[in-house]
């Protein structure tokens, strides 16, 4: 059996204390009762009662979810479609330009891509507020998802395809009953992943959206460039705490199911031997 | 016919909100500053027809550019961020290898919850990760006070709004860009080369120097790139860690764009800003695609 | 053997199932079926056997609707198939890699085509229980392919792919991915679920003892032609050409000219200071033609002395090859030609009969080899 060095041990130890500290601080300090976030003076969630109470963050956040959900379903019919262009629609023109279009705003700085949006949004008169947050936001988490799916999509069994269509499916009946259900948690983890990123963002949204939209990230953005709060701390730990508790049981979900799959298939070679 | 939907739905989509806007980007960075809003002339006119749009062309010009030129504020905030960038993606680097090469080396059941925990903080929020560390840099922060309670300082340290505190945000948040492809590279490593060095003649340290670096090395280009691209056209770390001094060309575009309203100007950044990013991204995908072909 | 034994493509009033008439398919500059044509009979088991890349699989692709003809045309049942769709074809096809739906339960899996037709759900049940009593497979039911083992996946996907009543089959590979004991058993079951649903079976195979165990006919293809067609037992025993004789089982190969004819005899020449070779031909050769002498190792006799047959030639023992049931002895003649010979090992034996470096006589009949132009 193999065990960790004691090198490796404290290359990992230091790691990960760099890497969650500064959040385990955060979370504990929003707990804190002095309005003076550096100076801890008992246990209290009184910032949280604040929170609730404070229309502004309320309203920010209905903004940014009514955003992350829209856009994210739209990003990932468009990424979806986009994906199955990239993997099966084979040679056509233009084809070069397209899959671009795709990369490019996977590296592209978010200043730059806020900015040519906000600029195209006046140019064409458009009234800026939750709708072109919606389009921008749609527009660069619809390539995240189409890269995410695309990979599911060219290690997927094109026979199986073929074999639906042997069975009599037509091509649509094909798509829908076999390949969509097979690359369902390809999909799924997209539209989450678009969904994340439209939470998360601050650059393209501020660019975006005009006085009637605020998302929460603007709002943590403007209260922030004043100083650390106590507010923020406890409005962090609620983001964190529903991330971390997403992100844990979707892992437990997975490999539970990986290992009953496992068991099962070593079940069935059994059967076989027999 | 449906084939057709399929791609002209996706393609159209983003021809109409990524390659039109960025047309429009290079239009205005070539247009006048104005004070009306838009606050940018000329402004093209489809109603006025050949004659409009000649005209339009007779009112661009290269002067924003010159301007970026002969104002050395851009040219140091172009200098700094590629400093700024190139600093962080080696100290990433540092930090990021003995983390990889320590979960690579994991006992085989540790590896995926390892991988699970480097991944967790990409899932949250990029700016709360970035807000963290205010409260810990700052002069009355967690760190001045651990430190000064243990006695090593007696007056308080100045990182937050310094450089400084900019690497270490910049470390922080791309740190997991660097781990992921260094550990893909070395846990695909055949233990056994290390092994046959060993008992070729190799001490502990060269084997680890004339293997497993080598082995490693596509991972750390990879993950060099993942780092150095978007730092460069960072704009919240060095806005909320850096100080009034720390020059990026990103945040020098923010305010140019907020709190100058001169669009031309901002745009005129931007395109620069893309001119720079061509030359590492063509270079990054080469990189991928060389790899792609070694693995068939 | 009966008289009324199965053989439709010997009566001239039979009409075929499939009838391709020079049929070409090209994939840009190669071509994978040549100006092929070729007829399978109804509830025919045909093999289509060759090495990779010969157009095999294209064929059968052609029948499934997944590739059409660049020219010629391929008519079922005397339509032309080319402007229907696959999901359309009474044709049926079983995936080399089986394609079973990961997300469907067997159930599911067979019923699938079923649910495709509007079949009510009554008939469907009856239909689906039918197929997984035909392949034994009633109490996998409920499970996913994942929770049943390689041969169980197979049986299904022959299920799946019979349910439907097809008026043809398509079998790509479908024991490839069987171990060896495995796929025996499983080529006769096929050979019964076959005999059973009177279904007509077109199997896609490289292994040429799988061919030859199922099959009513084989056709050997090498690029993108028919070298032949014929039953098993006519492609073993009557190759057409060296290719087909070389491709199926073991074979030796002499060439030589034909020198004198004797009767129905022809006295080949074939190599300096050697007898010549007699053999019964079946097609005419002129005086000095080329002829290629095809004899399989088990029709070679090997004997310390010289025996009275048509012929008996002299050579050396070089390498021996037991093989439990059969030993095969690697004769080499004195102008450096090796033949194989092939005894069958009835007895235990304590002591070989021959060994190497012992100088042997090698004979066989004047019927037991074949004549071949190519």
């Amino acid at each position: 059996m193999r065990r960790f060095s004691l090198f490796n041990a404290t290359s990992l130890t230091l790691g990960f204390a760099f890497l969650y500290i500064p959040m385990i601080i955060l979370v504990v300090y929003s707990f804190n009762k002095s309005k003076l976030v550096t100076v801890w003076a008992g246990f209290s969630t009184k910032w949280y009662g604040e929170l609730i109470r404070n229309d502004i963050f309320l309203d920010a956040a209905w903004v940014t979810f009514k955003v992350a959900v829209m856009s994210s379903t739209l990003a990932t019919v468009l990424g979806t479609m986009a994906a199955i262009v990239l993997v099966r629609a084979g040679r056509f023109h233009g084809r070069t330009l397209f899959s671009g279009m795709i990369y490019a705003p996977l590296v592209m700085p978010e200043v730059i891509t806020g900015l040519s949006l906000l600029l195209l949004f006046i140019g064409i008169g458009m009234d800026r507020g939750v709708l072109t947050i919606v389009l921008a936001h749609t527009t660069f988490s619809m390539c995240y998802v189409s890269v995410v799916v695309s990979s599911r999509l060219v290690s997927f069994d094109q026979s199986l395809e073929e074999a639906a269509l042997d069975l009599g499916c037509s091509p649509f009946q094909a798509f829908r009953l076999v390949t969509l259900p097979i690359i369902a948690p390809a999909v799924i983890s997209g539209w989450l992943l678009a969904f994340t990123l439209s939470l998360d963002d601050l650059v393209i949204a501020s660019f975006t959206s005009g006085p009637s939209a605020t998302t929460l990230p603007m709002k943590i953005w403007s209260s922030v460039r004043l100083g650390v709060s106590p507010e923020i701390n406890a409005l962090s730990t609620l983001m964190i705490g529903v991330v971390a508790a997403g992100v844990i049981t979707a892992s437990l979900i997975s490999k539970r199911t990986a290992v009953r799959q496992q068991r099962e298939e070593r079940a069935a070679e059994r059967t076989e031997a027999a | 016919m449906r084939r057709l939907v399929l791609i002209a739905i996706p393609y159209v989509w983003l021809l109409a909100l990524f390659l039109v806007p960025f047309i429009i980007v290079f239009k205005i960075s070539l247009s006048d500053t104005e004070l009306s809003i838009p606050p940018y002339t000329p402004t093209l006119d489809f109603s006025a027809g050949w004659a409009g749009f000649k005209e339009f062309l007779a009112g661009l010009d290269f002067e924003n550019f010159v301007w970026l030129t002969e104002d050395d504020l851009y040219w140091k905030a172009y200098l700094s961020s590629l400093k700024i960038a190139i600093i962080s993606t080696v100290l990433t680097l540092l930090v990021g290898y003995p983390i990889a090469y320590a979960m690579a080396r994991a006992p085989q059941e540790w590896r995926a919850t390892l991988l699970m925990l480097i991944i967790l903080p990409f899932w949250t929020s990029f700016l709360i990760r970035v807000y963290s560390w205010m409260g810990i840099l700052s002069q009355e922060g967690y760190l001045n006070q651990l430190l000064m309670s243990l006695g090593l300082i007696s007056e308080p340290l100045i990182i937050l709004n310094t450089n400084t505190a900019v690497y270490i945000g910049i470390v922080y948040t791309y740190l997991p860009f660097m781990i992921l492809p260094i550990y893909s590279a070395l846990e695909k490593m055949d233990e056994s080369l290390l092994e046959a060095a060993e008992d070729l003649g190799c001490s502990r340290f060269s084997a680890f120097w004339l293997v497993t670096v080598p082995l490693s090395k596509q991972g750390i280009i990879a993950g060099s790139f993942l780092v150095f691209i978007p730092t460069l056209g960072e704009m919240v770390i060095p806005s909320m860690l850096g100080g009034s001094k720390t020059l990026m060309i990103g945040k020098v575009l923010w305010e140019e764009f907020f709190s100058n309203r001169d669009w031309p100007v901002a745009s005129a950044v931007a395109v620069i800003l893309l001119l720079i990013l061509v030359i590492p991204i063509i270079l990054f995908q080469r990189n991928e695609q060389k790899q792609r072909e070694a693995e068939g | 053997m009966a008289l009324d034994a199965f053989a439709p493509w010997e009566d001239p009033k039979a009409e075929p199932v499939i009838h391709f008439q020079n049929v070409t398919k090209r994939f840009g500059e190669f071509t994978a079926i040549d100006d092929l044509t070729i007829d399978i009979y109804e509830k025919e088991f045909f093999a289509l056997l060759g090495p990779s890349g010969c157009g095999k699989t294209t064929l059968m692709r052609m029948l499934a609707g997944f590739e059409t003809p660049t020219e010629g045309t391929i008519l079922l049942q005397g339509q032309n198939i080319a402007p229907i769709p696959p999901n359309k074809r009474a044709v049926n096809m079983m995936f080399q890699s089986y394609a079973l739906f990961p997300h469907l339960s067997i159930w599911e899996n067979i019923a699938f085509g079923l649910k495709r037709d509007g079949m009510s759900k009554p008939d469907i049940n009856d239909r689906v229980d039918e197929m997984l009593r035909l392949t034994r497979l009633e109490q996998f039911a409920r499970r996913k392919p994942h929770q049943i083992s390689g041969g169980q996946r197979q049986r299904v996907a022959l299920a799946r792919s019979l349910a439907k009543h097809p008026k043809l089959l398509l079998l790509d590979e479908p024991l490839g991915a069987l171990d060896k004991k495995l796929r025996q058993e499983t080529q006769f079951e096929l050979m019964d679920i076959q005999e059973k649903t009177d279904t007509t079976f077109v199997i896609v195979t490289h292994d040429q003892e799988e061919a030859m165990t199922v099959a009513s006919r084989v056709a050997v293809m090498d690029h993108g032609k028919i070298i032949q067609v014929s039953t098993p037992d006519a492609i073993y025993e009557t190759p057409n050409s060296t290719y087909v004789a070389d491709f199926i089982g073991d074979v030796n190969l002499i060439e030589g000219k034909a020198a004198a004819k004797d009767g129905d005899k022809l006295h080949i020449a074939w190599a300096e200071g050697q007898p010549e070779i007699i053999g019964t031909p079946a097609t005419e050769f002129s005086n000095g033609q080329t002829v290629h002498f095809a004899i399989r190792p088990e029709k070679v006799s090997i004997s310390a002395e010289k025996p009275e047959t048509a012929n008996a030639l002299k050579g050396k023992i070089m390498d021996i090859a037991y093989l439990g049931n059969i030993s095969t002895y690697h004769v080499e003649l004195p102008g450096g030609q090796i033949i194989k010979a092939q005894t069958a090992n009835n007895r235990r034996l304590s002591r070989r009969t021959f060994t190497w470096e012992d100088d042997v006589w090698l004979s066989f009949t004047d019927t037991a080899g074949v004549l071949l132009e190519r």
